[in-house]
């Protein structure tokens, strides 16, 4: 059993969802444009993710294990989370209109962040308890974030070069993608 | 407009003219992560390939039932439900691929390519019309597949499908993460060079058709959605 620190830590640099998994490849490159909205979907991303891990994980023990129904997991989970994400979006409009207005363009895109679906995923996959798989949600909001955060900064250098026409737009965005994902490559071997 | 277009029309326009992962750019998170092998990339494709058609016939037979407010949950349980369907038929017969695509495989559910045919083209056409659709769309997401697969296991390993090639040098760094986007990066690179058409100069919810639909998301926010876009 790996200790707590160690599934955070790993979340967040080893195997970090977006630059060594490629899981959540969309808002990536779609949402990195600004600081401020990359910030946004970060924060929407991982705070659904913690939520959804905590919704799907005592469903998949309590309901879909006794009753022998694990293979239903795709389906129920991409529906707890896309209910999830509704009740989400109701109560933040209701209740936290200033959150809302910072998040709520980015909640409707997060059912379909492939991110989200595989984490919780994983969380079984990889037979956590309910506190290590909160944990390893946590951090892989965390290191999508900061994926985000670091190509926000290194797209807005991207986008003032002087790239050949054939590669301007979103050739040179992979490409510069490329370059951040072998940054980090240097934690590969790190936390076990 | 489209219902003028003849069925081979909608067939081939998938394959190269509409090309989802190339020219629409859907689909990018499995087209990165399984293209580690050719095989991998024809595997992943022709699953896909196997939901995106059963999908797109069942929801557009489905199509005047499905109350409009809540469609897109309706089409995720729709498209779930194939996804299970293949895990189980690759777990039992060809259980090397299942385990080698792994949680992709589930991961089919949210690829926008499904979901984005779903809600621009099935929704809206007869039942021979969206098979062929998503036969095309499949095909043409298979065959980027294969090709990234291609390069990548080339460049990576020196190997082809099994056959050593016997490369004086081999990159390592292609079958890596790093790899996967540089050799999509080029990829796009090389199809708008040879079409001469000016590279796609954005991603994401601008090119995401269920973002587009998304009620939300187009429901005053229009400042936002510009900040989104951009």
């Amino acid at each position: 059993m790996k200790s707590l620190l160690v599934i955070l830590l790993s979340a967040i640099f080893v195997d970090n969802f977006v630059l060594s998994k490629f899981m959540g490849i969309c808002p990536f490159l779609g949402v990195s444009k600004k600081l401020d909205s990359a910030a946004g979907m970060g924060a929407a991303v991982t705070f659904v993710m913690v939520c959804a891990t905590l919704c799907t994980y005592p469903i998949y023990m309590l309901i879909l294990v006794p009753m022998g129904l694990e293979y239903l997991k795709t389906i129920a989970f991409i529906l707890i989370i896309a209910l999830f994400v509704q009740l989400v979006e109701m109560i933040l409009k209701k209740k936290v209109p200033s959150l809302y207005s910072a998040l709520g363009v980015f909640l409707p895109l997060i059912t379909t962040n492939c991110a989200v679906l595989g984490v919780t995923i994983l969380n079984i996959d990889n037979s956590y308890n309910l506190v290590q798989s909160v944990v390893n949600s946590l951090g892989a909001g965390l290191g999508f974030t900061l994926a985000l955060l670091i190509f926000s900064g290194v797209r807005s250098r991207v986008n003032a070069a002087d790239v050949p026409e054939t590669f301007k737009g979103v050739p040179a965005t992979l490409i510069a993608a490329s370059i951040v994902s072998v940054s980090f490559m240097g934690f590969s071997g790190m936390f076990g | 407009m489209a219902e003028k277009k003849s069925g081979l029309y909608e067939l081939t326009k998938g394959i190269i003219k509409e090309n989802p992962t190339l020219v629409t750019l859907l689909g990018m998170c499995p087209t990165l992560a399984v293209t580690t092998m050719a095989s991998n990339g024809i595997g992943m494709g022709l699953a896909t390939t196997f939901v995106l058609v059963c999908s797109n016939a069942a929801i557009s037979l489905l199509k005047n039932v499905i109350p409009k407010a809540v469609r897109l949950p309706c089409f995720i349980v729709v498209i779930a439900s194939f996804v299970t369907l293949i895990e189980f038929i690759l777990k039992g017969y060809v259980p090397a691929l299942y385990d080698s695509l792994g949680l992709f495989l589930s991961l089919i559910t949210v690829n926008c390519i499904i979901l984005g045919r779903a809600e621009a083209f099935a929704s809206k056409n007869g039942v021979f019309r969206s098979i062929l659709d998503g036969l095309g769309m499949g095909l043409g997401f298979t065959l980027s597949l294969f090709t990234m697969g291609s390069i990548r296991e080339i460049i990576g390993t020196g190997q082809w499908m099994g056959f050593d090639l016997h490369l004086p040098v081999t990159m390592t760094m292609f079958i890596m993460p790093a790899g996967g986007f540089f050799t999509l990066g080029m990829v796009i690179a090389m199809v708008n060079k040879i079409t001469k058409k000016k590279p796609p100069q954005e991603i994401g919810c601008a090119n995401c058709p269920n973002a587009a639909s998304c009620p939300t998301f187009n429901k005053g926010n229009s400042d936002k959605k510009e900040a989104a876009a951009q």
